[in-house]
């Protein structure tokens, strides 16, 4: 353990690193300022890769990215308005040190009661709000057993400041591989900037035995502000990712940027799924989060990416999490749900880059758009000149609650390929008084009737899930869209 | 057990209910006939409690208890059930998650605990045994591409899971082939008990063979005109409606 004196037992170091919030968020305490002030410059960039003690090459490879960068404009073609942040008003370094609060008492009574439908315990409460708490001898088990069942596969899963250190050859190899620093004007900003993430990497022909989620890593539950993920499935391998919470997360920071890459190899396969649920802004569409993600995964041969999404939170939503098809026989999914209310606005969807022979993709997109919300679904399918026999099939359906809402639908389609199979079907519905008078009648109370009918119409999606993840993500629609009719 | 006393009800400001009186004991069936448009379908919507409707005068007691101010939901939780004419369709939710949610939600509303899987999966078995129904159907989303016979049955055999101690069906035979409607009818005589009722609505006689009412009420433009036992169904349906409306006029 860096920076700190190391205990003897293992025990101990599991305690340490539980009750240890500097090490929580994988920062390191040896450098005297834990904030650098607002702005972005090439010394800003330094500071934080030397705050970080990287190597010199990751160093560079953040300037890189800065430079480029600086060359390029805000992107304004997605469906959504708000107004531009200020990059130079942004503090890019910040250890986030967690408030002391002592009680439950002390946190906002509107949060605990959402945590009480969602069924969160009282232990998990007070890990997710910053109470300070005795360690719970339960999940530290859990996590000390989690640690060497991975371990004995080989399997690395750490916070990607220690990936850097520690598995430089593979950070190395594939970091920006599949978002690369040009690729856009926020992927490239978090290349320059990215504080933390988490790294993951299957060896061949291992199956990982269990949902690996950020949740199981207690000493780097925080989620920064631009975020790197980077999962390496290698050759027949498989693993299952899970990202983020249900629980509503509320973050002073206003601008999220994060970056995740995919890469699966020969015949492996990657199920990535994430319940975001970022601080929407409140009823007024006052506050709230922009989420502006960049989410791209690649197929090798036989290769397969399949991404679930369930979108609850954030004021503004541009997310597109997409695969490239490149081995023959691959295969991309992409399930999504995205609810929007109050003034949220989303603009989400996914891209199918068909390169392989014999490639296949499946799109099932749900959107549920209430109150004043706008809710955009943008896909695009391109089969290229050697995709020969390519599939996809799309469905995309928005539901609309009230009528000051909207949904919109936005597909692109490019076939190069005479050979190549599409099927789109879309379906905008609304949710039918009679819907929700029947359910009444057979003793269902307004809620509770849409939050029936609204899971129903997001089973398809929520079906991929893992199960427990599912239920939550269950209880966590009804929540978003409670008071929306009616 | 159901009172209805003057009830006026009228609907975007037209009036459709002009003053109906009906009481309707415990463990008696009840008939409810009358042309297209008399008001047939508004009378059950506005007892199961229907928003669109506004009540200008007149009451309904549930076991004494006015239920006028109750949600729809509330009025369930009471033991009312509404058979309906057309049910709706939605999509994703089981017949067996739907039953499922209705009767917990239910038991909650009553202070009672849910009802385990295994108890709930034996009873749904034995009503699907009475009703002829596949298996299967358990596992198809509400009303999604049914049938009209399958929907009628799957309400019956909602009826029959949950055992309402008031139960309406709005034009239940409508779109039954003549064994669905043998089916149906079973399902509602194996309910019938001294502690159930009824309000059986329908257009047209054949029903009543099936579901023997004890008693039979004629609704016409918003009033019940005429009332008898199960003969006056009879005597519809040798001379139509037009005698009654001719009376009227």
């Amino acid at each position: 353990m860096r920076g700190k004196l190391c205990p003897v037992s293992e025990q101990d170091q599991i305690l340490n690193e539980v009750t240890t919030s500097e090490y929580k968020y994988g920062f390191y305490t040896d450098v005297e300022s834990d904030k650098v002030p607002p702005g972005l410059n090439e010394d800003v960039i330094r500071m934080i890769s030397a705050k970080k003690n990287e190597p010199e090459w990751m160093t560079e490879w953040r300037l890189d990215a800065y430079k480029i960068w600086q060359g390029m404009i805000e992107p304004e073609w997605a469906n959504v308005h708000y107004k531009k942040p200020d990059f130079q008003a942004i503090s890019y370094y910040s250890a986030p040190k967690k408030k002391q609060i002592n009680g439950l008492d002390e946190v906002d009574p509107e949060l605990l009661k959402t945590f009480e439908k969602l069924g969160i315990s009282l232990d998990e409460q007070k890990r997710l709000t910053g109470v300070a708490m005795d360690v719970v001898v339960d999940s530290v088990s859990v996590a000390t057993t989690f640690k060497k069942t991975l371990a004995e596969k080989g399997i690395i899963f750490c916070s990607m400041s220690e990936a850097i250190q520690d598995h430089p050859e593979l950070i190395k190899k594939y970091l920006g591989t599949v978002v690369p620093k040009t690729d856009n004007f926020y992927a490239a900003l978090n290349s320059a900037v990215f504080t933390d993430g988490s790294f993951c990497y299957i060896p061949k022909g291992v199956r990982c035995p269990m949902e690996l989620s950020t949740y199981f890593r207690i000493n780097e539950s925080g989620t920064g502000q631009f975020e790197r993920t980077l999962v390496v499935a290698d050759e027949s391998s498989y693993v299952s990712y899970l990202e983020g919470c249900t629980a509503p997360q509320r973050d002073e920071n206003q601008l999220h940027a994060a970056v995740v890459e995919l890469v699966a190899m020969d015949d492996a396969e990657i199920k990535y799924s994430t319940v975001q649920n970022w601080f929407p802004g409140d009823a007024q569409g006052k506050g709230g989060v922009f989420n502006f993600v960049t989410k791209r995964g690649i197929c090798e041969q036989r290769a397969k990416i399949s991404w679930t999404q369930v979108e609850t939170g954030s004021a503004v939503t541009w997310k597109y999490p997409s695969c490239i098809l490149k081995g023959d026989y691959s295969i991309g999914e992409f399930y999504s749900v995205a609810v929007t209310n109050n003034y949220q606005q989303a603009d989400t969807g996914t891209k199918m880059i068909h390169l392989g022979k014999n490639t296949k993709s499946t799109i099932v997109s749900k959107g549920i758009s209430a109150g004043h919300s706008h809710n955009s679904y943008r896909g695009l399918v391109r089969m290229g000149p050697r995709a020969v026999n390519a599939r996809n099939f799309s469905q995309c359906d928005s539901l609309l609650m009230g009528d000051r809402c909207g949904a919109h639908t936005f597909p692109y389609i490019e076939v190069k390929h005479p050979s190549a199979r599409m099927e789109h079907e879309a379906t905008t519905s609304k949710i039918g008084e009679d819907q929700i008078f029947y359910c009444q009648q057979r003793g269902l109370g307004m809620e509770a009737a849409i939050a029936l009918i609204v899971n129903g119409y997001c089973k398809d999606v929520l079906n991929q899930l893992p199960m427990e993840f599912a239920v939550e993500a269950q209880k966590l629609l009804a929540i978003s869209l409670e008071g929306s009719v009616g | 057990m159901l009172e209805i006393v003057n009830l006026h009800a009228s609907v975007d400001g037209q009036s459709i209910l002009k003053g109906i009186n009906l009481r309707l004991g415990a463990g008696e069936v009840h008939a409810i006939m009358g042309p297209n448009g008399s008001g047939k379908s508004t009378l059950s919507n506005v007892i199961a409690g229907r928003e669109d409707y506004e009540i200008t005068e007149g009451d309904i007691r549930f076991n004494g208890e006015s239920i006028l101010e109750l949600a729809p939901e509330e009025r369930a939780h009471l033991g009312l059930f509404l058979s309906f004419q057309y049910p709706v369709e939605i999509p994703g939710v089981t017949v067996s998650n739907f039953i499922k949610t209705a009767i917990n939600e239910i038991k909650k509303a009553r202070g009672e605990e849910p009802m385990d899987a295994s108890s709930m999966l034996k009873k749904m078995r034995e009503k699907m045994d009475i009703l002829e129904m596949d298996k299967g159907f358990l596992s198809r989303s509400l009303n999604e591409g049914f049938s009209g016979g399958e929907k009628k049955r799957n309400e019956i055999f909602q009826m029959a899971m949950l055992e309402p101690t008031l139960a309406i069906l709005d034009e239940t035979d409508s779109g039954l082939d003549i064994d669905a409607l043998r089916i149906v009818a079973n399902g509602v005589n194996a309910l019938r008990s001294p502690k159930n009722t009824f309000m059986v609505i329908t257009h047209y006689q054949r029903l009543l063979d099936y579901i023997v009412p004890d008693y039979v009420h004629v609704l016409f433009k918003g009033k019940i005109v005429k009332s008898g036992d199960k003969s006056l169904a009879h005597d519809l349906e040798e001379r139509g409606y037009d005698w009654i409306k001719k009376e009227q006029e």
